[in-house]
């Protein structure tokens, strides 16, 4: 623990910062911290759980808290910043207009910093920076991985539709494609929606087929 | 068909969110040729920093906050105005079932008589030994703080020495009651109500008994946007006006229930957010009671943005120590309200006006017809203890509070 160490005394190695990361995602936290280690900072601590936030924020006692801003616990966090005299007072991370830029770029990715008052901006940048990019790395991966879960999830329905038509009409798995294809393109709709339909009409008609 | 005026406003997820959310479900706001979009949000700190960085240009906001932003007191800090509120009242004081037990013994009445149930409380802390009681509230810049504060000092208790105030998030104030970490909050609805129903809590008082007719949400308004953009903020009145015609009437308050309740807005049963549009509370141990003005959308001039409401939230920050008191200080807060963007915007929809844009709160003791042609009452909006604010006295005020 290095509560109270007062700032003056601290070199400017990035390693002396101690850091605090607040996410409930623990996956994302922890793409953040080793991002943080590599880049030199060993001294970090991650929140994942809310259960007494504030005394644990209290222990932890850090120069830089980053946060997702999707976290309900904000308004909480700012509040014992504004009143407590047991922490080192952490302020906002963008407290003049020429941080408008990283406020946006931090907001747009979803991430909030706070950092204790009188430590150098120039000291903690690096870490919104570092933060921001890894937010926007999390949640591009989030979306692939979405879109990827749907397009399996898409094959799947397609596949069955193409084993009822073939089934049901003795076609040949290119003559089914090819049938809903063309039902698709005539109808101006997606393929999987004529899928989707075809299956669901198969299942009213017949209850006892697997559709 | 494109609309003229594209506006994001973002919210919470609470019952006073009711105004925004007509306004965009009912249609009010495409009549106005608005495509609003509503973007919720979990936490006023969020809200602020969307304003800031024009992802929002307007937001369902707690009434105090777009002056504590333009006093600075936050980080970062949008330049705001407010031309609107969004109601009047919607608070509730909810008590742990232990504590209410122990306030009724010392006389609490059960009717939410603020008087009554704060001399209780006095009584009950007078006599307790080891910790001091903890109340919650949802932000330190909200009308919940201010006024559990006021309730608390009228009643003869030092809401910094005598009992211990924190900040929560609404939806988990009702759990850390039942887990003991708080013996009672101020929040808005739904979650007194569900602190009644779901954790066996009891209401102890209310905002529409501490300050009656008193705002509790207003429409926070990014300055720069408003600047740029004065027709669609005055069509965006015009939609909320008349929004607010609608969930004033009773007739539409199952439907405006069921609308809030959708996943995307409040998120919770339909027959926990009518409580607060009837009026029909529960208010523990399954008692239900009517209170007079508990919600109140539109009536006795429910959204004009009065500069009396600025200032005496103004007056609360000084008490609290938020802020320090100087004349321009003082001025920041009264510009913050723009009562003259609500009656301009509003002026093709003959809406009757109060004649003043500032009121002595506390002077009207009865519900009172004013304005030249009557159609609009005001009042009662007195402070429980019977104390007046007279906004043209802000220095009195303060000094007097200072010394009680």
């Amino acid at each position: 623990m290095n509560g109270g160490r007062p700032v003056a005394n601290r070199s400017s190695k990035p390693s002396d910062l101690n850091v605090l990361v607040i996410d409930e995602n623990s996956i994302r936290a922890s793409i953040i911290e080793v991002g943080l280690r590599e880049a030199g900072y060993d001294n970090v601590t991650i929140i994942d759980d809310m259960n007494g936030l504030a005394r644990r924020i209290m222990e932890i006692n850090p120069d830089v808290i980053v946060i997702d801003i999707e976290n309900p616990n904000r308004d909480m966090l700012e509040s014992i910043f504004q009143i407590s005299r047991a922490v080192k007072r952490p302020i906002a991370m963008f407290v003049d207009k020429s941080d408008e830029a990283s406020i946006e770029a931090a907001v747009e990715a979803g991430v909030s910093a706070y950092i204790v008052d009188g430590l150098k901006q120039e000291r903690v940048r690096p870490i919104l920076k570092m933060a921001i990019s890894r937010f926007n790395a999390f949640s591009r991966l989030n979306r692939e991985l979405e879109e990827t879960r749907g397009e399996l999830e898409n094959r799947k329905l397609i596949d069955r539709a193409k084993g009822l038509l073939m089934r049901s009409r003795g076609l040949t798995e290119d003559e089914a494609y090819a049938l809903m294809r063309r039902t698709a393109m005539n109808q101006n709709r997606k393929i999987v929606e004529i899928a989707q339909s075809l299956i669901t009409a198969a299942s009213l008609l017949d209850p006892g087929t697997d559709a | 068909m494109t609309s003229t005026h594209q506006i994001t406003a973002g919210f919470l997820p609470l019952l006073d969110s009711a105004i925004l959310v007509a306004a965009k479900e009912k249609g009010f706001a495409q009549a106005q040729e608005i495509e609003l979009a509503l973007v919720r949000e979990r936490s006023w700190a969020t809200i602020r920093d969307r304003l800031a960085v024009s992802h929002f240009d307007v937001a369902h906001i707690l009434a105090p906050m777009p002056i504590a932003c333009n006093l600075g007191l936050t980080a970062p800090a949008p330049r705001m105005i407010v031309p609107m509120a969004l109601g009047l009242g919607g608070n509730a004081v909810t008590v742990s079932a232990g504590l209410w037990s122990e306030m009724a013994e010392c006389g609490a009445s059960p009717d939410l008589d603020a008087r009554s149930s704060g001399l209780a409380l006095k009584q009950v802390i007078d006599r307790r030994k080891g910790d001091r009681l903890r109340f919650g509230v949802v932000h330190p810049y909200s009308g919940h703080n201010y006024e559990l504060r006021y309730w608390l000092s009228a009643s003869g208790i030092d809401p910094d020495r005598q009992v211990e105030i924190g900040i929560l998030p609404p939806p988990d104030m009702a759990d850390a009651l039942t887990a003991g970490l708080i013996d009672g909050y101020c929040a808005g609805e739904p979650w007194n109500t569900l602190g009644v129903l779901n954790n066996g809590a009891h209401l102890a008082t209310a905002k529409a008994a501490i300050w009656k007719s008193s705002p509790e949400k207003v429409l926070g308004v990014n300055s720069r946007w408003a600047d740029g953009h004065p027709k669609a903020l005055a069509a965006l009145l015009q939609a909320l006006y008349k929004a607010s015609l609608w969930c004033a009437n009773a007739a539409n308050h199952l439907e405006l229930a069921d609308l809030l309740a959708r996943p995307a807005y409040v998120n919770r049963p339909a027959e926990d957010l009518l409580p607060a549009l009837t009026g029909l509370l529960h208010t523990g141990g399954g008692e239900i009671r009517n209170v007079k003005d508990f919600f109140v959308p539109n009536a006795k001039a429910a959204t004009f943005p009065w500069k009396s409401h600025a200032l005496w939230f103004y007056t609360q920050m000084v008490r609290w120590g938020h802020i320090e008191h100087t004349a321009q200080h003082q001025q920041i807060a009264n510009d913050t309200y723009r009562p003259d963007i609500y009656r301009n915007a509003l002026r093709t929809l003959n809406v009757a006006m109060p004649a003043a844009s500032s009121k002595v709160e506390g002077a009207l003791r009865t519900e009172t017809p004013v304005g030249s042609s009557g159609a609009l009452t005001l009042g009662p909006d007195g402070f429980f203890d019977g104390n007046l604010f007279d906004p043209d006295d802000v220095d009195g005020y303060i000094a007097a509070q200072s010394r009680s």
